[in-house]
């Protein structure tokens, strides 16, 4: 099923996660996957996956969901732990013509995938505990810098909102079409590529249409509530830093430095 | 005495500039009153939403005028001011809504005029208890029902507390509890708030309960007049091929028999009555 594509998607709650501001939200997920990518042995990414899920458990947002995630990219996890599997250096355990298996290669792969995972994980988070509108705000602000360059920041925080908002309701409508499809006999199941990319024309075309009909329509009743771009815009929802931002900050400060503290006094791997 | 809110002289319109084309609104005058409940019924390509958009300057008369609270919409200084007043509720439940998350959509509206932080909160909790959503306010707009969401794009609108709200076939694609919902919301806010509401609709039966109906057709008025009135024509209505009301069809198909009926039979509890009365009767007689 396509719906059950978690992509961007939004689940509201009231959770302590949910809570922090959006722009402290994005900043801390782009923080953490600094953190993953400094990391040079197994204690500190061990250190970094623990808070990631810390983190998870406090989102209270039900493992599953991340798990569905997951799924979306376990493909290319797979695919550049494989690769590196077989890519290390050094002396080989085990080799096979071109193929050569080595510490190095099966210490890099599992590295790699652990990375990978934790990224998936945090920007995950922050898609699940922060709603679009909050999001394109908190763009909108961290941005702002950028309109000196005659960038319109709020047009492009609003199409973002707009885009997120879509993205379950054309995902809903090419399941549908999909559906009216198959029951027309439409080739989707086929395992010849060629077959199977003409049976998805009957699928794009028709979404295609509609999403544009689904915009003319979305412009009309923006312009019938007075829409007129971020000029003279209030918002409800002032984004605010409150002292549980200043913990989530110093939280994610303090796993920074014993990162750091164990990439120094430990071995590489 | 109710006063004039929005007004069209000779409103004429059309979509293209070619001469040779026929005018979709073909001299429109009608005048609807503050508070009124209006319901606007014609067949496809009558130019219903044509007029609709009119009314808050979606689109600008091509001949005539069209004013909103005594105000011209040519004027342009005053073009929010009158979409502020006039809200439009569209027929597509899923593309009239903006954000993700039922409250952040209905402060849209009030966002967009720039009205303070603590009293757009006001605003949003307002509209949604009038229009029974309160509680969904956290929901996801995606995961509401066609009904729900109707509801929703009516508190986006309510909002901006206007005088008037236009909906234009804000039922179609609702199944009939969700059309319930809708129509007992609008009867609850024309009588409680006294907002204008004009309903532009494909079912005759949502119009009983307006207190005027007007009939287009061809970009014309054909009539106009309370719906006790309006239907009595069946005749006239069957003739643009129209319908009437399945209660007045089904009393004027026996009146056409000989059965002895009273005129203007409008609701089904009406109908049933008026059918009583006449078993009784005839048991008397034989
Ligand atoms: N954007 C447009 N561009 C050109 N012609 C249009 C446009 N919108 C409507 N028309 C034409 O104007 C006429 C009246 O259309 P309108 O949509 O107002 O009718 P309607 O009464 O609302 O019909 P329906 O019951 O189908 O909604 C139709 O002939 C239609 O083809
Ligand atoms: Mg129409």
């Amino acid at each position: 099923m396509l719906t059950d594509i978690t992509l961007g998607q939004f689940f509201p709650g009231e959770s302590l996660i949910h809570k922090l501001d959006a722009r402290i939200k994005i900043l801390l997920t782009f923080v953490y996957m600094l953190i993953t990518f400094i990391c040079s042995n197994y204690f500190s990414l061990t250190i970094t996956l623990c808070s990631v899920l810390f983190v998870i458990f406090l989102s209270k947002i039900p493992i599953k969901m991340y798990l569905k995630s997951m799924k979306m990219i376990l493909f290319i996890i797979l695919f550049t732990a494989i690769i590196n599997f077989f890519s290390g250096n050094g002396e080989p355990i085990f080799q096979w013509g071109i193929f050569k298996i080595t510490v190095d290669g099966i210490n890099n792969s599992i590295f790699v995938s652990l990375r990978l995972t934790i990224i998936v994980l945090t920007s995950s988070i922050l898609t699940f505990v922060t709603s679009p509108t909050d999001m394109a705000d908190a763009i909108e602000h961290l941005m702002k810098p950028l309109s000196a360059f005659k960038i319109n920041v709020h047009d492009i925080a609003m199409m973002m909102t707009i885009a997120l908002r879509f993205v379950p309701t054309l995902l809903e409508e090419a399941d549908k079409t999909m559906s009216a499809q198959k029951a027309r006999g439409s080739d989707l199941e086929s395992k010849n590529i060629t077959k199977k990319a003409k049976a998805l024309i009957p699928i794009f075309v028709p979404l295609f249409v509609s999403a544009f009909r689904r915009a003319y329509d979305l412009a009309t009743a923006m312009e019938c509530r007075c829409y007129k771009g971020g000029e003279g815009r209030t918002r409800m929802k002032i984004l605010k830093i409150v002292p549980l931002d200043v913990f989530a900050v110093l939280f994610t400060l303090a796993i920074g430095i014993m990162v750091i503290i164990s990439n120094t006094f430990y071995w590489r791997w | 005495m109710m006063t004039n809110f929005i007004e069209t002289e000779d409103l004429k319109f059309k979509y293209s500039d070619d001469v040779n084309e026929k005018n979709v609104l073909d001299g429109i005058s009608i005048s609807i009153k503050k508070g009124e409940f209006l319901t606007v019924l014609g067949h496809n390509a009558s130019g219903k939403s044509t007029l609709a958009k009119h009314f808050n300057v979606l689109l600008l008369p091509f001949g005539g005028k069209v004013f909103v609270n005594g105000i011209d919409t040519k004027n342009e200084s005053e073009l929010y001011e009158i979409r502020r007043m006039v809200g439009l509720v569209l027929q597509n439940p899923d593309n009239q809504i903006v954000a993700s998350i039922v409250e952040e959509d209905v402060a849209f509206g009030p966002e967009n005029l720039g009205v303070k932080p603590k009293e757009i909160r006001e605003r949003v909790d307002e509209a949604l208890k009038s229009v029974d959503m309160y509680e969904h306010r956290n929901s996801a707009t995606y995961k509401l029902s066609g009904g729900q969401k109707q509801r929703l794009a009516i508190a986006g609108i309510l909002a901006m507390k206007p005088e008037c709200i236009v909906l234009d076939e804000p039922t179609a694609m609702l199944d009939p509890v969700g059309r319930r919902e809708v129509l007992d919301t609008l009867i609850k806010l024309n009588h409680e708030s006294g907002i204008t509401v004009i309903l532009i609709t494909h079912y005759m039966d949502e119009a009983i309960n307006s207190d005027r109906v007007i009939i287009m057709n061809e970009g014309s008025v054909l009539l106009s007049g309370k719906p006790r009135e309006v239907f009595k024509e069946v005749e006239l209505l069957k003739k643009y091929s129209l319908d009437v009301p399945q209660s007045t069809e089904l009393i004027h198909r026996l009146k056409l028999k000989g059965c002895n009926l009273p005129e203007g039979i409008l609701s089904t509890d009406e109908c049933v009555q008026a059918l009583e009365h006449l078993l009784e009767d005839n048991k008397c007689q034989y």
